[in-house]
């Protein structure tokens, strides 16, 4: 008899995790995604600067602004590819035939998506402060701290659509138009955090801000790992 | 040869005619001519008072009938895999769709001489104007897809994920607007109506909902026929 | 929706038995209604023209799809309940199931980790030298010819020892090396006591591994037989009359 006895089928989070690596893997083997992500965040940030009058509006009144849209933007780039490496050679058909549920397989690509928006976010925040002028230096840790809850809301929510939109005959069109809506209160909360956080305002008036935030991530990250299934069987 | 698991035709019958839409827009027309001729126009608003017998009549049937039901009937898809709410939810939203649009252009007729401006961003109006995106998407997310297990599966996950957002939408627009002051318009507090004025209000909710049940039966209808063709294709 | 008796059902003997499953897409009945039991060590050879709903059956069989009707069981567990019974099939398709980005060996060792294999580096070795491409498990799958990808493909399929190994046309691309290889794989998981079903166009090819033969026609077995009952160039002729009747 085959030795299948042996084989333990790994647990949720060890089969997110799983997924996590090779999907990382196959992105540090690339790497083509990241760089066109960087590339966009950065082209994005220095288009932004020119579409206002610089003697009108004051560079930190617009940094937080565009930080907030370009980050969504080039996230969108990242989710686009995570279920287009799935699609190419069906190699979906061989994750969801393996022993694992399939929100552990939801978990790890949100988990990569995850490490990939804050990887272009970190370019992308200094790339701000150099080209806005804008001392970041001093917020960094409250900063970063705020993009991880905006990536968490960003890449629950962007998962579920790709999976669903590398279905679709529309399927990079479809992306943006499904997400974006989804992502309004996540821009409005984070760029009006940012905002405070830049003009040294205490931090209790931006809770009402993060408060959104945090049910956002936690609703969405429920009802998207609940949802994924649907979008993958029968 | 026989076709399986295909809608009752009777239900469908495409011989007999249905009453509920013409009967719909005679009561819409009815109380137009009642609002336009009959009711007083109000004090303060003028004239344009008269279009909120449209605009919030249509929100009413948009925000709380026709999306509300949409959501309910996706999450009822998803635990039930009944082919028939999806074509409900399907016939709500492009419903839906059609009463959030007079609501988006009925809302700036009013606003420019209420408000002096043709947009506001206004909680309410702009979570309107989200929900009437987030419907197009969902629309066009059924466009897309051939196989009707998987439009019926993703569009239920969309409706679903929809009716959470709104409540965040609305938050942050609300949020947005209280911390930052708005330029200041002309916002008149509800003024109490005429009695005349309230049976007018009333009628034209009556007449709306009508005329939301017509238009809702005849898509329903639309999408079980095309169903049922496609079947019998597919069978032969 | 058919009652689940699993717990009361007698211990099977079977390595997968399948009972009136069907698969409905809207009114079209992909697979409609198919039955069939392989006991350790047999194989299902399965003809049949485009569109009969071979590929649906394997689909389901591998646990990918839900069917509209009916149930399968792979080694007493019921597909349906999920993770565990899915781990005990292997599947091989039309399409390679590979990260072209990723090299084979890494392809096939996920894969030994997905299905929680204690050792998946030695599990991915042992498979990609059964098929014989272990000197190219370094490259790039997408720098391999589709031989080759085939053939890395197959011991992705496999790296698991799957109980139940679902073939949909496995040797096409293959040349004499990798047909050779996959043949004596292929008999090597059936000594361990696995079942095969194997999807194939090539009638000579399929009857020469089976135990059993199948014809699908419309979404149900047209004819279902023991291969010991079957001439082989009369099943041609007739298999051929069958689909042309179809057409």
């Amino acid at each position: 008899m085959p030795d299948v006895a042996l084989a333990t089928p790994p647990g949720m989070l060890r089969a997110a995790w799983l997924v996590a690596r090779k999907d990382l893997a196959i992105e540090f083997r690339t790497r083509t995604a990241f760089f066109s992500a960087m590339v966009f965040a950065l082209l994005g940030l220095t288009i932004f600067y020119f579409a206002w009058d610089a003697t009108a509006v004051a560079a930190i009144d617009l940094a937080p602004g565009v930080l907030w849209v370009i980050f969504t933007f080039s996230g969108l780039l990242g989710l686009q590819r995570s279920f287009g490496i799935e699609q190419a050679d069906r190699a979906m058909d061989a994750l969801l035939g393996a022993p694992v549920d399939r929100e552990a397989i939801y978990l790890g690509k949100a988990l990569a998506n995850i490490v990939f928006v804050a990887g272009v976010q970190v370019v992308a925040l200094p790339a701000v402060g150099l080209f806005y002028n804008v001392p970041l230096g001093a917020v960094a840790l409250p900063l970063a701290g705020l993009a991880l809850l905006a990536a968490i809301g960003i890449v629950a929510v962007g998962t579920l659509f790709s999976a669903m939109a590398v279905n679709t005959r529309l399927a990079e069109l479809l992306l943006p138009m499904l997400s974006l809506p989804f992502f309004l209160p996540i821009v409005m909360a984070a760029a009006q955090t940012t905002a405070r956080l830049l003009a040294g305002r205490p931090a209790s008036e931006a809770w009402p801000w993060l408060r959104i935030l945090l049910a956002f991530d936690l609703v969405f990250v429920v009802a998207c790992t609940l949802a994924f299934p649907f979008t993958v069987e029968e | 040869m026989t076709v399986h698991g295909t809608p009752a035709p009777a239900s469908a019958g495409a011989d007999h005619t249905d009453l509920l839409l013409p009967v719909g827009f005679v009561a819409v027309a009815a109380v137009y001519v009642r609002a336009i001729f009959f009711t007083p126009v109000e004090a303060v608003q003028g004239p344009a008072q008269k279009i909120l017998y449209v605009h919030a009549t249509s929100a009413f049937v948009a925000l709380y009938l026709a999306f509300a039901l949409m959501a309910v009937c996706s999450l009822l898809y998803l635990v039930l895999k009944d082919e028939k709410l999806d074509r409900l939810a399907e016939s709500l939203a492009e419903v839906g769709l059609a009463f959030t649009t007079v609501v988006l252009i009925t809302g700036p007729l009013w606003g420019k001489p209420i408000w002096g401006a043709w947009w506001t961003w206004d909680a309410r109006l702009t979570a309107t104007l989200f929900l009437w995106f987030i419907i197009l998407g969902y629309l066009l997310l059924r466009g897309a897809l051939e196989e009707r297990g998987m439009r019926a599966r993703y569009s239920a996950v969309l409706g679903m994920l929809a009716a959470l957002l709104v409540p965040f939408i609305h938050l942050s627009v609300y949020l947005f607007r209280t911390m930052h002051p708005m330029p200041i318009v002309l916002k008149p507090s509800a003024p109490s109506m005429s009695p005349e004025m309230l049976v007018t209000f009333m009628s034209s909710f009556l007449a709306f909902t009508l005329l939301f049940a017509g238009l809702l039966r005849a898509r329903y209808r639309y999408a079980t026929l095309r169903d049922l063709l496609q079947d019998r294709e597919a069978a032969r | 929706m058919p009652p689940e008796v699993v717990s009361s059902a007698p211990p099977s003997t079977s390595v997968v038995e399948a009972e009136g499953l069907v698969r409905a897409f809207g009114a079209r009945r992909a697979v409609d209604g198919v039955s069939f039991s392989l006991a350790a060590g047999e194989c299902l050879a399965l003809f049949g023209p485009n569109g009969a709903g071979k590929t649906t059956l394997l689909r389901m069989l591998a646990g990918l799809l839900a069917p509209s009707a009916g149930r399968c069981l792979v080694a007493g567990v019921a597909l349906r309940d999920g993770a565990r019974a899915r781990g005990l099939v292997g599947l091989v398709s039309h399409a390679s199931m590979l990260y072209g980005a990723l090299s084979g060996r890494e392809n096939v060792e996920f894969a030994a980790r997905m299905y929680g294999l204690p050792g998946p580096a030695a599990a991915a070795t042992r498979a990609l030298s059964a098929m014989r491409v272990l000197d190219r498990a370094d490259a790039p799958v997408r720098s391999l010819s589709r031989g080759l990808q085939q053939r890395v493909s197959i011991a992705r399929a496999i790296v698991h020892e799957p109980t139940l190994l679902l073939c949909d046309e496995p040797y096409t691309g293959l040349d004499e090396v990798g047909s050779a290889a996959l043949t004596s794989a292929l008999g090597e998981r059936r000594a361990a006591g696995a079942a095969l079903l194997l999807v194939t166009h090539n009638l000579g090819e399929g009857l020469a591994l089976a135990t059993h033969a199948a014809i699908m026609q419309r979404g149900r077995f047209a004819r279902f037989e023991r291969r010991g009952d079957v001439d082989q160039s009369l099943y041609t002729s007739q298999y051929r009359e069958l689909v042309a009747a179809d057409a």
